[in-house]
């Protein structure tokens, strides 16, 4: 098993040094970060259906959330907003939010004046509307005149990136809380859908609430952990040279991110704790009648899961320094982390690190290789009289979509635990 | 009166279609997850292959020169239709079948279907690109208006022959989907085994059979719903990628497993979704007169802002499986 991970790893290698070779190394130095970050959230997915057999399909959601967090952290303070009226009329729509909660949660509870059945539910209906309302009321010129005024936004807090990826985090876990609490009683295919459903949810609030993040208009340049290349080059370091530089410092803090996660949850699965989530996931009905909290547990390991994601997301925005909500897609934010996972090996750390890498290298060069495979055949009918291929810049575009779903439809049917399937130890 | 036929254009004729076409897509997930227990992500390419396979045949329909009169979509729906029910039975027998032999559970069948949405989606980007295609480019879409003025109204009842057709074609095969579970054989063994699979395949009915007959209907009625909603908006390779969700919003809704929630349910999203967005003041605006100047109608009333319509599902969605996860019709439980 050792020999067969250290072989797939090897070769991931020789693949990377081929890309690195075919393609550049500037080009080669970006996706590896980036396949950092995917492998951080990848391991956040493995948890939660590795360990916990937890069938999260709404991840777009909380990278999302995380990339909004370092944009709000790390983004320049800007202090016309702080002087204007903004602040303010902000405070006024938290006080009516506010406000809104205790009158819902006091319709919740009005059963201890007698109110029941029927009633109390034509209560809490009422409530919700009220609320609903009384905020908007609050919120919509406040809305209204932050985007009037300035940037059109509140912009951030001026703090370090790496508070903004904590921060992230612990967005990402709040989120999950509430998910969990809602949701975690569904069995697998409800849970995915309603994850789906509230992804989607997370993603028309961020896109459209332009006076928290600017919204389509995009917030851009985020700044950098770690020395940008512009400042490389200032101190007299040639481009290139730079570009490798900054990109290998970020590199460097994304793998040693990366590194703690994968030591910390390695160490989790192989304590006690590691033991009982997998008793939850085989059967969940024998775990709780020998007395586990399933309920409990699967929250715990779905919070988890989440703040692994959210860090993970809120580096990708960190690295490419725009923040633009209408970039996120279920196909490049969601499927493809499911079929890391999946290909790598469920319920296997290094499997999911190892499916991450393989699986975002294939994504990024299946376009030039599709590109080329059609100027070939191009090549070919055109001298063979039958015309070119027309359009072959954005066709080859749309490969890496089709070659997602091969890769994921052969794993399921030849390899269905993964490359680097879960080890079951057995204690004789 | 001008105020209620505003209200009829805007939200009656448009939740009915979007309607229409949600419950035709929650129906084949429906009968899809009652007899093989998967939800099925790949329904969103059925519907779109669907559409692109219409739309394939309406231009070569054209380029031959004949000529319909009613719009070409809705005269080559029926060979549309058997095509799109021969694309589910092959990918059922390419992906999904050798998974079920191998005995795998639902949710790898989940992931499989998610894998087939991906390359079908690349295969129809790959070959139409990203681009959106009209029906309508040779022939007009005829639009009907209704003078109104003998009831007072100042605007005219405005629908189009597609939107009338959809109507008409949804309403007569849900009552054809009707008749064939009620009355006949096949119909009662797909009852049957949505019920209880192991007591169907005991008791002599022909499990593979029914598993075929469901991906007929279910692919036939994708590729109609698909094939409407380019008829309706415009023809794109994410047109139902971005629908799959309410769909799905509506299967539940209604109870999964059950075809008649599922119409129940695409109904009620679709209604929800356009008078959620829609502006009451357009309506109100006569209560303006009576209503004292402090309470005037502010310019727009509506519940949500239009960019959240399709969040309107998802809502929906999470309230119907926090307070009863089994659906308006009780379908599975959750």
């Amino acid at each position: 098993m050792i020999g067969r991970s250290l072989g797939l790893f090897g070769g991931l290698f020789v693949l990377i040094l081929l890309v690195g070779w075919v393609l550049g190394a500037p080009f080669t130095s970006s996706r590896l970060v980036e396949a950092a970050a995917y492998a951080l959230i990848a391991l956040g997915l493995n948890i939660q259906w590795g360990y916990g057999g937890l069938f999260n399909f709404g991840i777009m959601g909380f990278l999302m959330l995380g990339g909004f967090a370092v944009t709000f952290i790390s983004f320049p303070h800007d202090p016309a907003f702080w002087a204007s009226d903004g602040p303010a009329l902000l405070g006024r729509a938290l006080l009516a939010f506010a406000a809104g909660a205790l009158l819902v949660i006091g319709a919740q509870q009005s059963h201890r004046l007698g109110l029941r059945g029927a009633a109390k539910t034509v209560a809490v209906v009422l409530a919700w509307f009220v609320a609903y309302c009384v905020y908007r009321s609050q919120i919509d010129p406040a809305a209204a005149y932050i985007e009037a005024t300035g940037n059109g936004f509140v912009g951030g807090l001026g703090l370090h990136p790496v508070l903004g990826w904590v921060f992230g985090g612990i967005l990402a876990a709040g989120v999950a809380y509430v998910i969990g609490k809602i949701c975690l009683g569904l069995r697998t295919d409800y849970l995915a859908i309603a994850t789906i459903g509230i992804s989607e949810i997370i993603r028309a609030l961020i896109k459209n609430m332009d006076w928290l993040t600017r919204g389509t208009l995009t917030v851009s340049p985020i700044p950098w952990p770690v020395p940008l290349p512009q400042q490389y080059q200032a101190g007299g370091t040639d481009g290139q040279m730079s570009l490798l530089l900054a990109r290998g410092g970020f590199l460097l803090l994304a793998v040693a991110v990366l590194g703690i996660a994968l030591w910390l949850i390695s160490r989790a699965y192989a304590g006690p704790w590691g033991r009982m989530m997998r008793a939850i996931r085989d059967n969940h009905i024998a775990a709780a009648s020998m007395g586990k909290n399933v309920t409990g547990r699967q929250l715990e390991i779905f919070i988890f899961g989440s703040v692994l994601m959210g860090i993970g997301g809120a580096m990708l925005v960190s690295f490419v320094q725009i923040f633009d909500p209408s970039s996120y897609q279920p196909i490049n934010h969601t499927f493809i982390i499911w079929v890391m996972v999946i290909v790598g090996g469920a319920g296997n750390n290094w499997g999911a690190v190892f499916g991450a890498v393989l699986i975002w290298i294939l994504w990024v060069v299946s376009e030039p290789l599709a590109r080329a495979v059609f100027d070939l055949v191009s090549y070919w009918s055109s001298s063979a009289g039958w015309g070119a291929i027309p359009d072959i810049e954005s066709r080859s575009a749309q490969m890496r979509v089709f070659v997602l779903g091969l890769v994921i439809t052969i794993a399921l049917r030849f390899a269905p635990k993964g490359l680097i399937p879960e080890t079951v130890r057995r204690d004789a | 009166m001008t105020e209620l036929i505003f209200f009829i254009n805007q939200v009656v004729i448009a939740g009915a279609v979007l309607g229409c076409i949600y419950a035709l897509g929650a129906i084949g997930i429906t009968l899809i997850f009652g007899i093989l227990r998967f939800a099925h992500f790949a329904h969103s390419e059925l519907m779109t292959s669907g559409a692109f396979i219409a739309f394939l045949l309406a231009a070569g329909f054209s380029a031959w020169g004949i000529v319909t009169p009613i719009p070409t979509g809705f005269v080559v729906l029926p060979i549309a239709m058997l095509l799109g029910a021969l694309l589910a039975l092959g990918i059922d027998k390419g992906f999904y079948a050798p998974l079920r032999k191998r005995g795998a559970k639902p949710v790898t069948l989940l992931i499989a279907s998610i894998g087939v949405t991906l390359m079908v989606q690349g295969l129809i980007r790959l070959f139409f690109g990203a681009g959106s295609y009209s029906f309508f480019e040779t022939e007009a879409k005829e639009v009907f208006r209704f003078d109104m003025s003998a009831i007072g109204s100042t605007r005219p009842l405005v629908f189009t022959e597609p939107q009338a057709l959809m109507i008409l074609v949804t309403a007569v095969s849900v009552i054809a989907l009707h008749f064939f579970l009620t009355r006949s054989r096949l119909g009662k063994a797909m009852r049957a085994m949505a019920d209880n699979a192991d007591l169907a395949q005991v008791s002599g009915i022909n499990t593979a059979l029914v598993v075929r007959v469901t991906w007929v209907i279910a692919g036939a009625l994708a590729c109609m719903a698909g094939t409407m909603l380019a008829l309706d908006v415009t023809l794109k390779p994410d047109l139902a990628f971005n629908i799959i969700l309410p769909i799905f919003a509506a299967a539940i809704v209604g109870g999964l497993g059950q075809a008649y929630g599922a119409i129940a349910g695409g109904l009620l999203i679709g209604f929800a979704e356009t008078l959620a967005v829609f502006n009451w003041t357009m309506v109100l605006r006569p209560l303006n007169a009576i209503l004292p100047d402090w309470l005037q109608l502010p310019a727009t009333l509506a519940l949500v802002p239009t960019e959240y319509k399709l969040t309107v599902a998802f809502v929906i969605l999470v309230v119907t499986l926090l307070v009863r996860p089994t659906g308006i019709f009780k379908g599975a439980s959750s």
